[in-house]
């Protein structure tokens, strides 16, 4: 079946290459509005009926067709169809994306369609302005990093990351730059036109750190937590620095000469940019937060004051030259908390959804636009410094991760060893964002195109090269991988034992450490924060409605369990052959309540800041632990009505007998029709289902994949209004009755 | 640091108890500046009273628990030798520090396994060895308050158990414990390192 899926999903590729080809030809207009360019141009051919004065009368045309009034929005769709194609078609073969980060095979395609294009003379729409790409399609990228980012390991090593972030991008721009100075002045490269200013300014823009390249690699290497909270961190951070050395090496490109006044004004102007960035993102932030505490009656608009807040909080900071990643960034993280206890559930599903997924767009549109304007624009290619740049890039950043962390290292924890180094400077990834900004060059630098070509070559290099091999280099030199499946229970409750543990005997001890600064934090944010910016404050009663609330939400999931997997149905043949052996499908059968029960530790536990899950997925959704907790609790109830003798195992050889039922039965009929009332909430699941299949892969773990399919459908719990808190006992109860025991079960295993 | 007229020399057994426990010597001497703090009646021992006079550990939910580690069985008092002995548990790894006296044989207090155990003695407060079901219950309880239901707690403790349980007596044995947290990932641990930092100097 895979085939047919591979065959067509290349062939749909293809057309729409070729589809796009004609549409690309009037690359006058830009494609993006707000460009403005009118589309009521006065070229309207063979619109509306026209009279000719050789007929007498004119007919009433049938069919008329008017491209340039739609010239624009189609010709975005189309691109951005097209490079959805392409990421459907990778994933259909799974081998691909174990060994190949997503952002190597979109630029690929993005360069052979560049090559189809250029050979057939089309220009490509212009849409890859840094303007467009500034404007439009990095905010929702570093939105998605920004929101999911897991806080609390952030907060931890925040002193790590801005020591990276800033004094590393500084450490690399000047070293890259100082050496290809150094280099400029050997005759026989011919780049001695190129002065230091101007190398410093090349410098700057390919020192900094990509996060979307780098995440996108990242995510499937599984590394320790801490490294990647350092590169990510890091990426995000080194925006300010970045910012900051690319506006003063452009003014003072201009200049002849570099006064000690403009150092330091470079200096005060990185505290404005850094600084004010935060500033106005933990700003708009509380802002947000404190909007959503009176939209209980307008539900449906809540998503769209996070997106609007969060897109102010970047425009504002561009409009005053600060550093609008790291604007977007703080927003988004103050944000989050509040707002996520002040919408409604089904908000803050929206939320989540609708930022992985225009983060997801913007990037693949990125990384594929990346590939057509290299082969389209002009190059100009020095051998000579272009190899030295890509030696530099790699020298000074390797050189720079070494000192760095040994400087840092006696302050931090757990210090980084040498193979987390390496992961560290491996793992710096250019990305779009040198790519853009060299785009952005002012003209007079007399070598702009060269400088174009060497940042595109060292982004296709880091990202080629460094992106591929990055995973497997980190497997055989072994870093410290982190233990993303599920702990045990046993591990979160003694985990949380500990830090009881740990603060009483802090405090016994009389001696404060930054856990108790947090701590401080956390009680003014309980008093006075939460105070102004979350509607319903009492934090018990809030934990306790929204139980309610997923409690009700999760019966409803209960009835539409199954992701929609056709190809689920082989999965229950191998689920009878794995009958014998009881104890897996115990474990698996467990493995689920534990992040049930993982969920429920983490939220209830007192003064322990709840646990973000440490990391998500790029490409899914964070492991959306409200609706598993509720799952917990049916399941609780479920088991008490099947107490008696019917626990651990035994419950499992029922489940399993379930299975040998002739699965046919309700399959085909009753899915669409259920799918269809609970669409929303059954994506998230199956979303949530995607990292942990992902990873499957690439660990030889035997485990049956698939959706189970719950093989007796309910159609006895109708949907219940989400606002309708009284009614959970009643849900509880009436579920009893039906042959709901199983279902979570299957529920359970299926979601692996 | 050496503000304080005690000296090291004022602390009964001081020599021996750096050697048996690695702390340093000003290590030791805030520890015990901060236990004649503790020991408000300068009886020279510290009953519960004392312990429970620390405003925040008594809003620590299983802030009795804490205590109740310091005290030996039997006892009512701790000196200060315990005191110093089970506040040892916390301190850093230090990498290749070498020191006189034993060091391989009896095991360093702030080893993996002795941390493990200290913990487990939170859990088993009858001592028995054997986390059971109950206490398993209780510590839950006592964490998670009344915001869980008690069917929740029920099969939370339930699973705990199932997982951890290798021999299928109902409880948890300080090996099957150990076993758990060996499966865990070792940064885990590290709330213990970052609050043992504390105790390294890194003091505000």
């Amino acid at each position: 079946m895979n085939h047919i899926y591979t065959k067509r999903a290349l062939s749909v590729l293809i057309i729409c290459a070729f589809l796009s080809l004609p549409y690309g030809s009037s690359g006058e207009a830009p494609p993006k509005p707000g460009e403005g360019v009118t589309i009521l141009s006065p070229v309207k051919p063979d619109n509306g009926p026209q009279v000719y004065p050789e007929d007498e009368k004119s007919n009433l045309p049938v069919f008329t067709m008017d491209y340039p009034r739609i010239q624009i929005p189609f010709e975005i769709t189309l691109w951005m169809l097209l490079a959805s194609f392409a990421k459907i078609g990778f994933h259909v073969y799974h081998k691909i994306t174990i060994w190949v980060p997503e952002s190597c095979l979109l630029i690929t395609i993005g360069l052979i369609v560049g090559g189809i294009m250029h050979s057939v003379k089309e220009e490509p729409p212009a849409v890859l302005t840094s303007n467009v790409f500034f404007l439009y399609m990095l905010p929702p990228i570093v939105l998605d990093s920004g929101y999911f980012m897991p806080a609390r390991p952030f907060f931890e090593n925040i002193g790590t990351v801005l020591w990276f972030a800033v004094v590393g991008t500084l450490w690399n721009s000047i070293g890259i730059g100082m050496s290809l100075f150094a280099i400029c002045q050997i005759e026989a490269f011919d780049v001695q036109d190129i002065n230091l200013q101007e190398n410093l300014l090349f410098a700057a823009i390919i020192s900094a750190v990509d996060p979307v390249a780098v995440l996108n690699v990242f995510e499937q290497a599984s590394v320790n937590e801490q490294l990647y909270i350092a590169i990510f961190g890091e990426c995000l951070f080194n925006d300010a620095i970045t910012v900051v050395l690319y506006s003063m090496f452009s003014f003072v490109a201009e200049m002849p000469v570099v006064d000690p006044v403009d150092v330091f004004l470079g200096v005060s102007r990185f505290f404005v940019v850094g600084l004010g960035g935060m500033g106005f993102g933990i700003l708009f932030g509380f802002v947000a937060a404190f909007t959503t505490r009176f939209t209980s009656k307008v539900r449906e608009i809540e998503p769209l004051f996070i997106f609007m807040y969060s897109y102010l909080a970047y425009l504002v900071a561009e409009l005053f030259a600060i550093s609008s990643i790291m604007a977007i960034v703080c927003c988004a993280l103050t944000m989050k908390n509040y707002v996520e206890e002040n919408v409604s559930q089904r908000s803050c599903t929206t939320i989540r959804h609708v930022v992985k997924m225009l983060g997801s767009i913007s990037e693949t549109l990125i990384f594929f636009f990346l590939g057509v304007v290299t082969i389209t624009t002009e190059h100009e290619w020095n051998w000579g410094y272009i190899l030295f740049t890509l030696l530099f890039a790699f020298l000074w950043r390797g050189l720079g991760v070494l000192l760095l962390t040994q400087i840092i290292n006696p302050f931090r924890t757990i210090p980084f060893n040498m193979k987390d180094q390496f992961g560290l400077a491996y793992g710096g990834l250019r990305g779009a964002v040198s790519f853009a900004l060299a785009f952005t060059l002012p003209d007079h630098i007399g070598r702009k195109q060269l400088f174009v070509t060497a940042t595109i070559a060292v982004i296709l290099f880091t990202v080629f090269l460094q992106g591929i091999s990055i995973q497997p280099l980190i497997e055989f030199i072994n870093v410290r991988r982190t233990n993303r499946n599920v702990d045990t229970i046993n591990v979160e409750i003694h985990s949380r034992l500990m830090e009881h543990t740990m603060e009483g005997i802090e405090d016994l001890c009389g001696q404060w450490s930054h856990f108790y600064w947090k701590d401080k934090f956390m009680k003014f944010n309980n008093r006075i924060l939460r105070r102004i910016f979350i509607r319903d404050r009492r934090a018990e009663s809030s934990i306790v409605a929204l139980y309610k609330k997923l409690e009700l939400q999760n019966a409803m999931e209960i009835l539409d369990t199954v992701p929609g997997d056709i190809s689920a149905a082989p999965s229950l043949v191998s689920l009878q052959d794995e009958k014998k052996e009881s104890p897996k499908p115990k474990k698996i059968y467990m493995a689920e309540d534990l992040k049930n029960m993982h969920n429920i530790l983490s939220k209830n536990m007192y003064k322990i800041r709840q646990r973000t899950v440490a990391f998500t997925s790029k490409h899914a959704l964070p492991n959306d632990s409200q609706p598993r907790e509720i799952l917990i609790r049916r399941h609780a109830s479920i088991r008490r009505s099947l107490r008696p003798g019917i626990l651990q195992s035994t419950m499992v050889p029922k489940s399993q007998k379930y299975f040998s039922l002739p699965a046919a039965q309700n399959l085909g009929s009753k899915y669409p029709s259920v799918r269809l009332s609970y669409a929303d909430d059954h994506e998230t699941m199956s979303d949530v289902a995607y990292p942990t299949r992902r990873s499957r892969f690439s660990h030889p773990k035997r485990s049956s994949s698939g959706a189970m399919m719950p093989l007796h459908r309910l159609g006895t719990l109708k949907e219940v209004p989400s606002t309708d808190v009284l009614n959970e006992s009643e849900g509880e109860g009436g579920s009893k009755d039906c042959s709901t025991p199983i279902d979570p079960l299957l529920h359970f295993s299926g979601w692996l | 640091m050496g503000s304080s007229s005690s000296r090291l020399s004022n602390i009964p057994n001081g020599q021996e108890l750096m050697q048996e426990t690695g702390f340093s010597d000003a290590h030791l001497l805030r520890l015990y500046e901060r236990f004649q703090f503790l020991d408000k009646d300068n009886k020279g021992h510290l009953r519960s009273e004392d312990f429970e006079a620390v405003r925040e550990l008594s809003k620590n939910p299983i802030g009795d628990r804490i205590v109740e580690a310091f005290f030996l069985p039997g006892q009512e008092t701790v000196d200060f030798p315990s005191f110093v002995r089970v506040l040892a548990h916390f301190r850093p790894k230090e990498k290749n520090r070498t020191r006189e006296g034993a060091q391989q044989e009896p095991e360093p207090a702030n080893s993996r396994n002795q941390k493990l155990k200290f913990a487990f003695r939170l859990y088993d407060r009858d001592r028995d060895g054997k986390i059971s079901r109950v206490e398993l219950l209780q510590v839950l309880r006592e964490m998670l308050g009344m915001q869980v239901t008690e069917e929740q707690l029920q099969s939370i403790a339930e699973r705990a158990i199932q997982e951890a349980d290798l021999d299928k007596d109902d409880t948890i044995s300080f090996d099957e414990f150990r076993k758990i947290s060996f499966h865990a990932d070792p940064h885990r641990n590290r709330t213990g390192e970052a609050r043992a930092c504390l105790l390294e100097g890194k003091q505000t």
